[in-house]
């Protein structure tokens, strides 16, 4: 399948402008706000139980000791749900102009005709366009708002929601619990095999919002899916934040490919919380581009459960200015003939920071198990930094646990050698940043490889340069 | 005609004075060899020409075609046509020599997009240009000066000067670490661009290389200051006589 991205990167969203909100809830994080919150949606008691006891954990656990850099984040002073006037539309010509300009503006409803099997969008804390092939539907897949599947299928998400990534994880974790809003649920019956890919757009619209939807996967016995998360907002002035979640069940023999592009714009403060559990034979690829935002956190784990399953996880962080970004895949091998690899690139420049924090634990049982972890980072100035913190807990003597990493810094030295041969800084400077990316392009699928290198390309053009 | 001009160049070096008033011209289709003992200032004027950054100019000029290149960025004065061969060209991880021809060759060109292919003529110089220097395509893709050899890396520096087409050559010790073989074939390259009207400031420390390049004029420098100039007779007394002799001349009302 040869198909061409390139035009999804949210990079031209521009100024922000006003929206109109039906919904606005703000204040101090109290009971009040989550029942007024369950209250609004409609919720069975389980939820509103649920939501409750993590608001309860969330003031009771401490700030987590790698938070770094949301300091200033005063959650009382956020708009902590937003609801956009309209109702879930199934047509785009339904949506609101004010919003749906953006979603032109990145090509979403072309590329829906031409590529994707479903689409949600969610704006603020609802979804505003949800749609899913009708062949899909005939066939048993699922995909719609969460909240509407909480209502709809009460059954199932309660066996799956919040089992995966429990909120006493971590503080963000629980206050996302409290307040999760918007987001996709999937379910893919056993077999069915979805080959273009499923996506979801999370937009946050106006500064000093909460964003914390709930992407919730199901993939049934030896069912395949394709599912893309892209992350975006335009420019304002204020801070907005992001604490998403993401829980992933794949099912004896299923495979889950997971790809975010996070291109929050430099304003929002981002959390991804994501996690994956894996039954015998499944495999879980996460691909994590993390470009955008002030600073950003994202953790992907996966939790191989079953016997022979199977993950892989591979990322790309880019911290050019000012920004943070702190990442680090997180394999969890409690099961025999588990494998597992990760690939972490990062590149730090303009002051920029970039932190890798990894972890690869294999449980005593889990026999003759293989992991594999590569993290390199590329430092392009001397005001930028970058770190690596991997760490390993083997317990089972027969597995196999290998960790390379590497740094390489843009020094002067090697600046002025690339200016000597006529190429301007930027040129330079994006030069070494493709080298630098190249293997690990090669191995990405085609349409992947485009949004990245596009990215990159703007990034570093900005200086004058072309990649 | 002149294509290097350096007038009286003072220069200082995190805040020591390097070169102490250097004058030096290099013509088109001349080899100019610029000698001298280890600290100089050889390599000095080499990045200042260059315009490289921490290396201050505080008095004097540098004129390329006539012109000033003192306020000029080290790009632009690469792209005006001078070329530095490096003695001991930096490590890029990642960046494959391929790409980076590449990218330097569209840059030449004037092309926008540096990481297409060049024109399939411009590939056929390549070719070329590896079978002169003495490297050959599997090193086309392994990173820039990654576990090159010393020899290596001066084939890889002679390569990007064939194949950047420069006015103006300044090559740092082009000879160290080549076996007899390699110091015939730098040789041979570096007449080549004598005979194509190229313009060679040959930085050497020993007049090895100077029995295959005959100079047409010799430079050397002791203490930041131009201490002797003159033929090639200079070159045959420094292979005989080591610097010695130098310290019956400049630089001794310093100390």
């Amino acid at each position: 399948m040869n198909i061409n991205l390139k035009h999804e990167i949210p990079l031209t969203l521009g100024e922000a402008r006003p929206v109109k909100y039906e919904v606005r809830l703000k204040g101090e994080l109290t009971e009040e706000l989550v029942r007024e919150l369950s209250e609004l949606k409609g919720e069975p008691e389980w939820m509103l139980n649920l939501r409750l006891r993590a608001l309860e954990w969330f003031h009771k656990l401490p700030m987590p000791k790698w938070v770094r850099g949301v300091e200033e984040l005063d959650l009382s002073r956020l708009v902590l749900y937003s609801k956009p006037k309209g109702s879930l539309a199934t047509e785009w010509g339904d949506v609101p102009p004010e919003i749906r300009r953006y979603y032109e503006a990145l090509g979403i409803p072309e590329q829906e005709a031409k590529l994707l099997s479903g689409i949600n969008a969610t704006f603020g804390s609802e979804s505003i366009y949800s749609k899913l092939r009708d062949s899909l539907r005939s066939k048993g897949v699922i995909m719609m708002p969460t909240e509407e599947a909480v209502r709809k299928y009460p059954e199932l998400v309660r066996k799956y929601f919040g089992r995966v990534f429990p909120y006493t994880d971590h503080k963000f974790a629980a206050l996302h619990t409290a307040f999760w809003s918007g987001g996709a649920f999937v379910y893919v019956p056993p077999n069915v095999r979805i080959d273009q890919p499923l996506e979801a757009l999370f937009l946050i619209g106006s500064p000093l919002e909460g964003q914390f939807e709930h992407t919730l996967i199901i993939a049934g016995e030896n069912s395949y899916l394709n599912f893309i998360e892209a992350c975006a907002a335009p420019r304002y002035s204020g801070e907005s934040f992001h604490d998403g979640m993401v829980e992933i069940y794949a099912h004896r023999g299923a495979t889950v490919k997971f790809t975010t592009i996070q291109n929050w714009s430099k304003n929002v403060i981002n959390f991804g919380n994501k996690r994956a559990i894996l039954e015998e034979g499944a495999r879980v690829d996460w691909m994590i581009g993390s470009l955008g935002s002030k600073v950003s956190y994202e953790y992907p784990m996966s939790v191989m459960k079953g016997a022979g399953s199977s993950s892989q996880a591979i990322m790309v962080s880019i911290a050019k200015g000012p920004y943070i970004k702190d990442g680090g895949a997180k394999m969890i091998h409690a099961a025999p003939n588990t494998k597992s690899r990760i690939v972490s690139k990062s590149i730090s420049g303009d002051g920029g920071l970039t932190i890798y924090r990894g972890l690869i634990k294999v449980l005593r049982r889990a026999a003759n198990s293989f992991a594999h972890a590569e993290c390199d980072s590329l430092i392009l100035d001397n005001s930028s930094q970058s770190f690596t913190y991997p760490h390993n807990q083997v317990d089972e003597p027969t597995s196999t646990v290998i960790h390379e990493a590497t740094a390489g810094r843009l020094g002067e030295e090697q600046l002025f050698y690339l200016l000597s041969r006529g190429l301007s800084e930027a040129e330079a400077k994006s030069l070494a940043v493709m080298g630098f990316l190249d293997d690990l392009l090669i191995q990405l699928p085609f349409e992947y490889a485009n949004i990245l290198r596009s990215v990159i390309e703007v990034e570093f053009s900005r200086l004058g340069g072309v990649g | 005609m002149m294509l290097l001009k350096v007038v009286d160049l003072h220069v200082e070096v995190a805040g020591v004075e390097v070169l102490k008033g250097v004058s030096l011209d290099v013509r088109e289709g001349e080899i100019h060899a610029l000698m001298g003992p280890n600290g100089s200032g050889k390599s000095t004027l080499a990045y200042t020409i260059l315009g490289r950054e921490g290396y201050l100019v505080k008095s004097g000029d540098i004129l390329f075609e006539g012109r000033s290149v003192l306020g000029l960025s080290t790009d632009e004065r690469a792209r005006l046509g001078i070329f530095l061969a490096l003695q001991e060209p930096p490590q890029i991880p990642g960046l494959r020599l391929s790409p980076f021809l590449n990218a330097i060759i569209n840059k030449r060109l004037c092309r926008k997009e540096l990481n297409k292919l060049p024109p399939p003529q411009v590939l056929a110089e390549v070719g070329k240009a590896l079978q002169a220097v003495g490297l050959s395509r599997p090193h086309l893709s392994r990173e820039l000066n990654m576990g090159f050899s010393g020899g290596e890396k001066k084939r890889s520096e002679l390569l990007q000067a064939i194949l950047l087409k420069p006015k103006l050559l300044i090559l740092d010790e082009p000879d160290s670490g080549l076996d007899a073989d390699g110091v015939k074939a730098v040789a041979r390259i570096i007449n080549s661009f004598k005979q194509e009207g190229k313009g060679v400031l040959l930085i050497t420390h020993y007049a090895r290389l100077l029995k295959h390049v005959p100079p047409d004029e010799v430079t050397v420098l002791y203490r930041g200051k131009v201490a002797v100039r003159g033929g090639p007779e200079i070159a045959e007394r420094i292979d005989s006589e080591g610097y010695s002799f130098l310290n019956g001349s400049v630089g001794k009302d310093e100390h």
